[in-house]
């Protein structure tokens, strides 16, 4: 009996992995090649992604940029790739970008939507990025939604400064009287008050023909410097039409939302009832209904002769639908916060607006942001919708241009462009939400 | 039920907007531009060019209007209508007059309290069949299916024809013009029925126009024409004569390029001079200045010149005048006598 017991008296150096398991063949290997039933899936991926985009890219890339009408392109495909099939003719975003940017908005003052779309970057910059800019671009954010109108639409300076004096007005008279509801409802008043007199209603000759309104009379609207050629609002179209409804509507609709979610949980009977009523009724309307009411019923109602402006009229329609999702998405946030937070806060002898201000909506808020973000999302495309009611966003010049006997029969090319703009806008927002998340998550979520 | 609800509140808001704003001439005058409603874009009648400038066959008689009112073909704000928004924007009072490829029908003239001013093209439904299925009549169609433009007349008409004709179809129903076209080129269905000149728009945009006819049958009435408010008689007086000026001096022999010549002086054609204001006072019976009709005609030419500038057959439209031709040549355009 021999004796064949082996025992290793070294260790075995390192060895390389198999290179089956390594670099690109490994990774193929370990993600698309794992088992035969994956690597055939694997497979017809493959020929599926292949099959969408050697025709998209061929589409797209193979395509006719500077003929001046469908027919041109036409002749030029069939010159160059013996065939129409299967090219794109951007021709016509070539001829037409600057009106699916701008509407019919003059030419030669583009200068001021792009001013205004700078300015909003800055206005936004301090609420989106507050930890990366300096806080003194939060005078930019105040002053935009006064200056905004004021560079669009054009005008005097004077207009919006009135119209600004009188927040501050009401601010002051409201702050002078610290006795909660007088002083908010004192400081409504003052600043209606003021806008009358500023803007030259009835009121100046009456109440305050002396002093005040004289004086006032002097830089009143349209005499004053700084006066900007006033465009109108059937100027206005394309996408630059798009961006202003949504940033109005999702301006507005987060501090609306934020009233209403909180008026819906209220004690208070009369404003739980006001609240909910306005929530459900929105709620179970839809969005191309209260188009309707603005564009064509309110003409009804208003006295004949009545100029309120029609861009107008959208925007709070489209603000006071997107408030009602808003507030439901926020109510989500409150009720998912545990009860002991609300008692915390009064425990600490927290008055309600100091509790909801410290506590409840930094988490509340941050629980929505997904539904927040999906809202405004969801809000920014609808405004798609106003080319029903007639007014020219980038759907309704994409019929118009097809209007035109040069580009009538061309569809895809109008559509890709206008989708591209608008992903670009959306894909952005949610980026933004996916990163505001990933700063605001704390240990203990 | 909401139908009638929506035109009763339509038609009490005509009433009181008919009342409060009775002088649509001093308005217009006043405000130095005539607000004219439009499409939104249909081929080769109304369309923005890549400046904004609108121009088309209804285009053409805003721009005809405004020249004889206010002097400047251009002193015009075109407001881009939908078919849902174009009569509450004409009730309301936000234009002053439609040329809105809208059809003159009973109900609309009456019930909607609006008046159309007359006819400036007469139009019908049709149909379109690529050649390859060797149909020549619309009644040979048993059995087809058919793209067709949801909640429209066009429906109905359909239905009615094939009622009639006692043949069956099988509707493909599509919401847009342009999804109609994109449906019948992928062969979705067989044939495609909407207004003929609509048909003859949408086939000049084909890759080979060649490859599809349009069927000899008509049927239906489309008489499209300007419409204003009830109301406001003096206003529609103007719409009216300044249509049917172009329309005379199509049938006079004015058109843009003699129309200064002729406006010279008297010719020996008494009823040009009165038309043109060298003899007479037409002009002031409507409220105008006697060269009314000449700036009218000069601003985009008579109707023939309009007509053959934006939908005539030298253009990608290409419709022949047919029916549109004046009675002289068998058509229907007429314009009642300027005396």
């Amino acid at each position: 009996m021999s004796d064949t017991s082996f025992v290793r008296t070294e260790m075995l150096a390192e060895q390389d992995p198999p290179p089956t398991s390594v670099g690109v063949i490994g990774w193929l290997r370990a993600n698309l090649f794992p088992n035969w039933w994956n690597a055939i899936l694997t497979v017809l991926c493959l020929a599926a992604i292949w099959y969408v985009l050697s025709g998209l890219l061929g589409w797209t890339l193979r395509s006719v940029w500077t003929a001046g009408s469908l027919s041109e392109c036409r002749e030029v495909m069939i010159e160059t790739w013996g065939s129409t099939h299967g090219h794109a003719c951007w021709g016509v975003i070539n001829d037409r970008w600057l009106q699916l940017l701008f509407g019919f908005y003059p030419p030669e003052l583009y200068y001021r939507p792009i001013l205004a779309l700078l300015l909003l970057i800055a206005a936004l910059a301090p609420v989106l990025f507050a930890d990366k800019v300096s806080p003194r671009l939060l005078y930019v954010t105040a002053a935009y939604p006064f200056l905004m109108p004021w560079l669009m639409w054009g005008g005097s300076i004077w207009t919006p400064v009135g119209v600004a004096a009188g927040f501050v007005v009401a601010y002051l008279v409201g702050r002078a009287l610290r006795g909660a509801v007088a002083g908010l409802v004192l400081g409504i008043l003052s600043a209606i008050i003021w806008w009358m007199v500023w803007f030259g209603f009835p009121v100046q000759t009456e109440v305050l023909a002396a002093g005040l309104g004289e004086g006032l009379a002097a830089i009143s609207p349209d005499t004053a410097p700084f006066l900007l050629e006033t465009v109108e609002s059937r100027k206005f179209g394309g996408f630059m039409l798009s961006v202003m409804i949504g940033v109005v509507a999702i301006g507005c609709s987060l501090p609306l939302g934020i009233l209403l979610a909180l008026g819906r949980q209220s004690n208070m009977l009369i404003v739980k009832a006001i609240c909910v009523g306005f929530i459900e009724f929105i709620r179970g309307v839809p969005l191309i209904t209260l188009l309707f009411v603005a564009s064509t019923l309110l003409n009804i109602f208003l006295p004949p002769g009545t100029n309120f402006d029609i861009i107008l009229r959208v925007m709070i329609m489209v603000t006071l639908f997107a408030a009602a999702y808003m507030a439901e998405v926020i109510r989500g946030g409150l009720a998912g916060l545990p009860t002991g937070q609300y008692e915390g806060a009064d425990s600490l002898g927290l008055n309600y607006w100091q509790a909801q201000r410290l506590i409840i909506m930094p988490q509340a808020l941050k629980i929505s942001i997904p539904g927040i973000v999906s809202t405004f999302i969801g809000i920014f495309k609808d405004t798609t919708l106003v080319s029903i009611i007639a007014l020219l966003d980038p759907l309704g010049l994409s019929n118009s241009i097809r209007a035109d006997t040069d580009w009538n029969g061309i569809y895809w090319e109008l559509f890709a462009f206008i989708a591209l703009l608008f992903f670009i806008a959306c894909f952005g927002m949610s980026r933004y939400s996916m990163y505001l998340e990933r700063k605001l998550k704390t240990e203990n979520d | 039920m909401q139908k009638s609800v929506f035109y009763g509140a339509l038609a009490a808001a005509v009433v009181i907007g008919g009342a409060a704003g009775a002088a649509t001439l001093d308005d217009v005058k006043a405000r130095g531009n005539l607000n004219c409603g439009v499409s939104t874009g249909l081929v080769g009648f109304a369309s923005p060019d890549a400046s904004g400038n609108w121009e088309g066959f209804d285009v053409a008689v805003c721009r005809a209007v405004a020249a004889a009112v206010l002097g400047d073909p251009q002193a015009v704000e075109f407001i881009p209508t939908t078919g849902k928004t174009r009569f509450t924007a004409l009730a309301s009072g936000e234009v002053d007059m439609l040329a809105r490829n809208t059809t003159w029908t009973f109900s609309r003239d009456t019930d909607l309290k609006l008046d159309f001013i007359g006819v400036n093209y007469y139009d019908g439904q049709g149909f379109m069949v690529p050649k390859a299925l060797g149909v020549t009549s619309a009644k040979d169609l048993d059995g087809a299916t058919v793209c067709i433009q949801t909640g429209t007349t066009t429906e109905l008409n359909l239905a009615d024809f094939f009622r009639v004709n006692n043949i069956s179809y099988e509707p493909v129903p599509i919401e847009t013009n342009a999804e109609a076209q994109q449906q019948y080129l992928a062969e979705a269905c067989d044939v495609y029925t909407t207004d003929a000149s609509g048909l003859a728009a949408t086939r000049a945009s084909f890759e080979s126009p060649g490859d599809h006819v349009i069927l000899p049958e008509i049927i239906s009435k489309e008489p499209l024409g300007p419409v204003v408010r009830h109301g406001d008689n003096e206003w529609g007086d103007i719409v009216r004569w300044t249509l049917n000026a172009l329309i005379s001096a199509e049938e006079l022999g004015i058109t843009s390029a003699n129309v200064g010549e002729l406006s010279g002086g008297p010719t020996n054609n008494p009823e040009i001079n009165r038309l043109l204001g060298t003899e007479g006072t037409l002009g002031d019976m409507i409220g105008l200045d006697s060269e009314w009709a000449q700036r009218a005609i000069m601003a985009e030419g008579n109707y023939g010149e309009i007509f053959e500038k934006n939908i005539g057959e030298n253009t990608p439209v290409g419709l022949a005048r047919g029916l549109n031709a004046q009675y002289t040549e068998g058509g229907l355009i007429y314009s009642p006598p300027f005396r």
